[in-house]
């Protein structure tokens, strides 16, 4: 297993595999009267958030409670960051403390793979600027293997504003690993100029990509990201690339909708959508932390790197 | 589980059919345990389960993962057959309470699966394949603890080699087995292993210190 989790792309197709099997089973400890597991007791997890969050920081703390560990929480609203402190000086006083793994929201893409150059603990990326999201993406094809029954050769539309979106980045990479198909759909605007080089489709047209898709997943129109005129109206983007109730109806009958959250009720997905049956936008939380402890565990629960020995066992 | 070696050695093969499955046989191994032997031990634990249980009505047999697992549905079957009437079996994955974790790279989780009824007020057996130092079994204490409140709980194992590390006995015990720590039991069963035997070898070389590494899962 790896020792930080910083992109999609670090995750050979077994050690994704196995982060998937591995969240299977936990997933059983929160049906249990004790929603808690000894493993990780007196490790430290820090959740560095630099950006506002909400699931994804209450994930990856009632993930690493459920394993036990002791959680620190630090955004920098508040903290000495407000009064001007450098990552790397923050990263060494984290280190001071002890911590074993530093979960890390950023702005600033690359972020996470500086600090883990910085500190002994595991660095794991819960979103860094508009490049990676792993986590995001690994409970995502946990959501889709759970539902669907299998990765290979699903097909999965992910559909909005890719450009900004490190959700689309690590769902290509991590989805591309698994063996499945993906196709982007945004408007030009909104895809990156190397959009190329990734392994997936590109279509500018969603009434043609739904019919074929398994899997359907929308992004959220970041309008906090969105520095220029990327499209003329909010109206004319729904239009064209939001997902309504007679868009759903395209989709075979199997084919599920997901959104990473927080949505834009009515932009890019409306409503009726969003309530559906087909919608695992709720499940993916559920299933959000079920990954994150997967991921705690493999990072943390084992030796640490330097006493690795061959596993005999299994 | 055990401390397997891989390919071993071709002129030792311990007994004919035993060398296909996932587990490679032990160098030097020799044959304890036999298909017929382990066929009666099960039939009569099983017996003994039924006897020490009043009829067996609240039991409920968890297998400890891997070959336990096999184990307890043989031991259940024994039971439904002599009784007339299904009895209740799982499985109780122990990984995650397991006292030795931080010397290994993070393990993979075997499977959990408690019947809906739950353990709460059930006599809970619980079948491993060999008793060693004991350590397996007092995670699978602590985890059974946290799905509840069994009535009692029992051991049952197919092979107690001794050498035990903590106060730890078994109910029922298929086969006595003396060994030295420097020796490596492993059970082969039908179910994953294509045959069914208990081979008793030689541990690799620096690798058998002790039940605290070589016989970790037992």
């Amino acid at each position: 297993m790896i020792r930080h989790l910083i992109s999609a792309a670090d995750l050979s197709r077994d050690d994704a595999v196995r982060i998937l099997d591995t969240a299977e089973e936990l997933a059983q400890v929160a049906d249990r009267p004790i929603r808690k597991l000894p493993t990780l007791r007196g490790r430290t997890v820090v959740n560095l958030f630099y950006e506002d969050s909400t699931r994804t920081r209450i994930s990856f703390e009632a993930a690493a409670k459920r394993l036990s560990a002791d959680v620190i929480n630090f955004s920098a609203k508040g903290s000495s960051v407000a009064k001007g402190e450098s990552l790397k000086d923050t990263a060494l006083t984290l280190e001071a403390m002890g911590a074993d793994a530093v979960v890390i929201r950023h702005g600033a893409s690359g972020a996470p793979y500086r600090l883990a150059s910085w500190v002994r603990g595991s660095v794991v990326n819960a979103g860094d600027g508009t490049h990676e999201h792993p986590t995001q993406a690994l409970l995502d094809a946990f959501t889709m293997r759970r539902r669907l029954g299998r990765l290979e050769g699903l097909r999965v539309t992910i559909v909005g504003d890719v450009l900004h979106s490190r959700v689309a980045r690590s769902n290509v990479l991590l989805l591309d690993t698994l063996g499945a198909e993906v196709t982007l759909v945004a408007p030009p605007t909104l895809l990156p100029l190397a959009v190329g080089s990734w392994p997936c489709e590109v279509s500018y047209d969603l009434d043609g990509e739904l019919p074929k898709s398994d899997v359907v997943m929308m992004l959220r129109v970041q309008a906090e990201r969105m520095n220029a005129a990327y499209f003329p109206t909010v109206r004319e983007y729904s239009r064209r690339y939001g997902l309504d109730a007679s868009r759903m109806a395209l989709l075979p009958d199997q084919a599920i909708v997901m959104h990473p959250g927080p949505m834009n009720r009515g932009v890019e997905i409306a409503a009726e959508v969003a309530d559906s049956v087909r919608s695992t936008i709720v499940e993916q939380v559920a299933n959000g932390v079920s990954i994150r402890m997967a991921v705690l565990y493999l990072l943390l629960g084992g030796a640490e790197s330097g006493t690795e020995r061959a596993e005999a066992a299994r | 589980m055990h401390a397997l070696q891989s390919g071993g050695s071709p002129e030792s093969g311990p007994a004919p059919g035993v060398t296909h499955g996932r587990s490679a046989t032990l160098p030097g191994g020799k044959v304890v345990l036999g298909s017929e032997e382990i066929r009666r031990a099960l039939t009569r634990v099983a017996h003994e389960i039924l006897e020490r249980t009043d009829g067996g009505g609240d039991v409920l047999l968890l297998g400890i993962p891997t070959r336990g697992v096999p184990l307890a549905h043989r031991l259940a079957a024994g039971l439904a057959q002599v009784e007339g009437r299904p009895v209740l079996v799982g499985s109780l994955d122990i990984t995650m309470y397991r006292d030795d974790l931080r010397l290994r790279p993070a393990r993979s989780l075997g499977h959990t699966d408690v019947p809906s009824s739950g353990v709460d007020g059930k006599i809970v057996v619980l079948v491993d394949d060999v008793l060693y130092s004991g350590r397996t079994v007092r995670a699978a204490l602590d985890a059974l603890g946290d799905l509840g409140r069994p009535r009692a709980v029992q051991l049952a194992v197919l092979v107690d080699r001794g050498h035990r590390e903590l106060p730890i006995r078994a109910d029922y015990v298929g086969k006595n087995l003396p060994t030295s720590q420097r020796e490596v039991v492993q059970v082969l069963l039908s179910e994953i292993d294509g045959a069914d035997a208990v081979v008793l070898g030689k541990a690799a070389g620096a690798d058998a210190a002790g039940p605290a590494q070589a016989g970790a899962g037992q």
